[in-house]
């Protein structure tokens, strides 16, 4: 057993992961990140891409808008942009109730600073002519966007790596433990200690919480997505649903990539699959938003494994059973645009013990002795989808 | 480039519309022949490469989409002519 | 529930044979409005040429498959104009005539056949520039020469087939050039002596290529297509590094075959590099089962052997499926077929060897060169992801240079420029080419339409 010794080991390579060890890196702890494939492979590489805080819920606003700056300076601070493009995100009501539930946003919007436009039906048509007639109404922000999530996990992990982390792909975690002092976490005949762990891995994350006395009810969540062929570029904002079940988007060179519904998937293994009803379910509501799409081919179809939480929000936040340990998984589909933030933030919060956005909402002391969460509360499980 | 008819070329003849103009082929053309054996090109790559013609007439490399009005995207080399089609390759790049 | 048989080519064609003799109606899909796969596809309805003007030697063969389908017809169940585009435990999903479709499987035979071997070359994208197999039915299937002055280029007993079918059919051909040298065939000549018959049709079509005066030149290389949106001229150096210059209208490349194994992969079977092929194979036995329940292959679309292998195969694979099925065996029948398997895999590997697939050719490929047709990506652009010129972690293997360069992203999901950017990617890291991995496939095999008619 050969042994290496960190100040932080951060667990999962996803964007949050990358995001962690390069903050970690830039303030100059050693750190090293273990990740069993390739970064951004699961949730964080197979995503819709949205750059995105129209919709969320209210607490996850401030990280979002946090994030949002952060996303403007990528070119600075990693060398790439990754695609970031200021498109805009167009959320549709495709009937009265959900111009309601559009209406209902744009309070939560105000009190959070984040710029809404609501658009009604006459204008909307207007202004997007290629839009279905199903379409009533629209709440545009004009803030939001789109990247390319191929691209965000491994250009942080290589300025994460340039910034001196230690990038460790291929590099399955065995167990993890605590032994008073350090946290020992084995891959293979390898043994990796540190003082401080960060949990960024994403669906398994439960795992990593589990081996330390505080389980949650994660599960998988694989996002059923689709690309098609290029073809001439139209739809230029990001487009987004009340009750979050198609998303769609172009991209320059033509592709329309787009999304809704759930593949299937086998954590343990871990293998995911797209679902042709899914597929085929989703291909139905892209052409009631744009049915100029009809006959146009899908070309791919992909899924992966995240993690979702019962309440759709994230656990984030210190250990309540282990000093030293950190969390930060279950993004439930919405952890794309996050993930820059919560990186600088899991940096301060095992470098300063303290941050400055409200994480109360994301404790993981939520699901201390319950097997399941009571949706007592806000009713955000539709509405901050993409 | 044509496709030259080298053989089969007493079959009954077809007539359909390529980009607006009149057009003739023959029964049991693919659509791919039908118009490269009287023009070049079958649509312009997407990315500024310039013309293109398919490649593998098997269905495989998916090079010969084209439009037919009425029918959405088809492949011209899997795709039987029929009588009356009206098919459009999209604007060459310059 | 079902066997259903994906390809009716010599091997599906087999297959069903060997089922229906057996009492089991299996399904039998294609994507052609008929049997007879690729090497034995029938023309359309009202063309007249005799099956010795399309088949040449094979003729026999040809109308055999055809024969035999013809009289299967009553007993399976032919769907035609039919693509299988996912392959999941238990079901295939298909598109049919714009309309989708789910086959419950109990066991399925996967017999999808080959395309050509390709290596981007500069000017490979011009209109004028076909496959060799394309080039094959162009001719065959519809009667038309690909151009009014073709050179065929590339290596493997096809570059040969294909240029004396169209020198018998009247086209004119500018030159015939192979990659491999001479003496790489010359090598393997015991060898392939032992194919027979086959060794002595490839001398044959040579022969009578040079009796009647068309260039042939061995060895060449620095191929390059040009001309001002199509096809002009072609230039290479021949082997004593000579540089050639020669008008053309049309082109016909290959280099050899490769499997078509998309749904074998999409129904988790494990794939191999087979060095001899410089392929990734689909791992099946030698009665044509793989790992995976009820999901048996045969045929070029697990690793290329030919036709009449092929045949062989798919009735093997056949009875391995009646045998999972608890039904009778016959033994010498399988001892037979079995037999034929190993005695053809010698000549197989032979071949290989004699026209090794030149991974130079693609390795060295100038960066300015397209490598990815469908997305316009230049070998360059692959190079530059690999070798760190962008913010990113570099890639070790072909999925992430895919994400990075966006190779293998469009419409052919990787079919055409696969084996090439693995060549290139493998070169830029120093690696032996096995080691960059091959393509992560996911459904649709081919595009399908937004939206399928009666889309569950």
């Amino acid at each position: 057993m050969s042994t290496t010794a960190t100040d932080v080991l951060i667990v999962g390579g996803g964007g949050v992961g990358c995001s962690t060890a390069l903050h970690l890196a830039r303030r100059g702890a050693r750190c090293i990140l273990l990740e069993r494939g390739q970064v951004g492979g699961q949730a964080s590489g197979v995503n819709y891409g949205g750059v995105r805080q129209q919709g969320r819920h209210p607490a996850e606003l401030p990280l979002a808008r946090r994030s949002r700056e952060i996303w403007t300076k990528l070119p600075e601070l990693i060398g790439t942009a990754c695609e970031f493009e200021v498109t805009g995100h167009l959320k549709l009501a495709r009937n009265k109730a959900e111009e309601a539930d559009l209406i209902a946003y744009l309070d939560v919007a105000k009190s959070n600073e984040l710029p809404l436009i609501m658009i009604g039906s006459n204008a909307i048509h207007q202004q997007y002519p290629w839009l279905g007639p199903d379409v009533v109404a629209g709440s545009f922000a004009p803030d939001d966007g789109a990247a390319n999530p191929r691209l965000l996990s491994p250009a942080l992990a290589r300025a994460g790596r340039d910034a001196g982390a230690d990038i460790r792909e291929f590099t399955p975690v065995s167990s993890l433990a605590h032994d008073g002092t350090d946290f020992i976490v084995k891959s293979g005949a390898h043994e990796f200690r540190a003082r401080f762990l960060v949990n960024t891995a994403g669906y398994w994350g439960g795992d990593v919480a589990k081996a330390f006395g505080e389980p949650v009810p994660v599960s998988p969540l694989s996002p059923n997505m689709l690309v098609t062929e290029p073809l001439p570029y139209f739809i230029a904002p990001n487009l987004g649903v009340v009750g979050g079940d198609v998303y769609l988007r172009q991209i320059r060179r033509g592709n329309v990539i787009f999304g809704g519904g759930r593949g299937h998937s086998d954590p343990d293994i871990p293998s995911s699959r797209p679902s042709p009803e899914a597929s085929y379910a989703v291909m139905a509501k892209a052409l009631q938003l744009v049915p100029q799409l009809a006959g146009i081919q899908v070309i791919r179809s992909w899924t992966g494994i995240d993690g979702e939480m019962p309440d759709d929000i994230p656990v984030i936040g210190p250990s309540r059973t282990t000093p030293g340990l950190f969390h930060a998984f279950g993004f439930s589909g919405h952890g794309f645009q996050l993930g820059p933030a919560i990186g600088a933030i899991m940096s301060e919060l095992v470098l300063d013990g303290h941050t400055d956005v409200p994480l109360e909402p994301f404790r993981i002391e939520r699901f201390a002795g319950h097997e399941l969460f009571n949706h007592g509360g806000q009713r955000h499980e539709a509405s901050h989808h993409a | 480039m044509r496709l030259q008819r080298v053989a089969e070329m007493d079959r009954p003849a077809v007539s359909f519309m390529l980009d607006g103009a009149p057009a003739d082929a023959c029964v049991g053309d693919t659509l791919l022949t039908a118009i490269l054996a009287q023009d070049g090109y079958l649509r312009a790559s997407e990315f500024g490469d310039g013309l293109r013609a398919g490649f593998c007439l098997m269905g495989a490399c998916q090079d010969c989409w084209v439009i037919i009005e009425g029918g959405g995207r088809v492949r011209a080399c899997t795709t039987p002519i029929e009588d009356g089609m009206r098919v459009s390759r999209g604007r060459p790049q310059p | 529930m079902s066997v259903v048989i994906v390809g009716a080519g010599p091997a599906g064609t087999r297959a069903a044979e060997v089922l229906v003799g057996a009492g089991v109606r299996p399904i039998v899909i294609d994507e052609a409005p008929d049997n007879g796969g690729r090497i034995y596809q029938r023309q359309p309805a009202g063309f007249r040429r005799g099956a010795r003007t399309l088949y040449g030697f094979e003729a026999a063969k040809a109308q055999a498959i055809h024969d035999i389908f013809d009289r299967l017809r009553p007993s399976i169940d032919f769907r035609p104009r039919t693509l299988a585009w996912n392959l999941r435990p238990g079901l295939i999903d298909t598109i049919s005539d714009g309309k989708a479709g789910a086959i419950p499987v109990a066991q399925t035979i996967l017999c999808t056949g080959a395309m050509d071997r390709v290596i981007p070359l500069p000017g490979w994208t011009l209109p004028g520039v076909f496959t060799l197999g394309g080039s094959q039915i162009a001719l065959k299937a519809q009667g038309c020469a690909i151009g009014a002055r073709v050179a065929f280029l590339g290596t493997g007993p096809l570059l040969y087939l294909v240029a004396y079918q169209y020198a018998r059919a009247g086209a004119q051909i500018v030159c015939v050039l192979d990659t491999t040298p001479f003496t790489t065939k010359a090598a393997q000549a015991f060898a392939l002596m032992r194919g027979g018959a086959t060794f002595a049709k490839g001398l044959y079509y040579i022969a009578w290529l040079r009796a009647h005066g068309i260039t042939i030149a061995e060895g060449v290389t620095s191929l390059a297509i040009e001309g001002d949106g199509q096809v002009e001229k072609l230039s290479w150096r021949d082997a004593r590094g000579l540089r050639h210059e020669v008008a053309a209208d049309a082109v016909a490349v290959g280099f050899g075959l490769k499997p078509e194994a998309q749904l074998a992969d999409l129904a988790g079977v494990p794939f191999d590099f087979d060095p001899v092929q410089h392929n990734w194979v689909p791992r099946k036995d030698s009665n044509g089962q793989t790992s995976v329940e009820g999901v048996f292959l045969a045929g070029d679309g697990s690793g290329i052997q030919g036709a009449d292998l092929a045949e062989a195969a798919g009735a093997r694979a056949a009875w391995a499926v009646l045998a999972a099925r608890g039904l009778t065996v016959d033994a010498r029948a399988v001892a037979r077929l079995d037999a034929t398997l190993a005695a053809g895999s010698n000549f197989r590997a032979a071949l290989e060897r004699a026209f090794p697939f030149p991974a130079t050719l693609a390795a060295d490929m100038a960066d300015d060169t397209i490598l990815c047709r469908c997305e316009a990506i230049t070998a360059g652009e692959l190079r530059a992801a690999a070798n760190e010129a962008l913010a990113t972690l570099p890639p070790s293997e072909v999925n992430r240079a895919k994400a990075l360069s966006r190779v293998g992203m469009g419409r052919c999901q990787g079919r055409v420029c696969g084996a090439a950017a693995a060549e290139v990617l493998a070169a830029s890291l120093s690696c032996p080419v096995e080691q960059v991995g091959r393509l992560r496939g996911q459904p649709p095999v081919k595009p399908i339409p937004i939206l399928p008619a009666e889309a569950a």
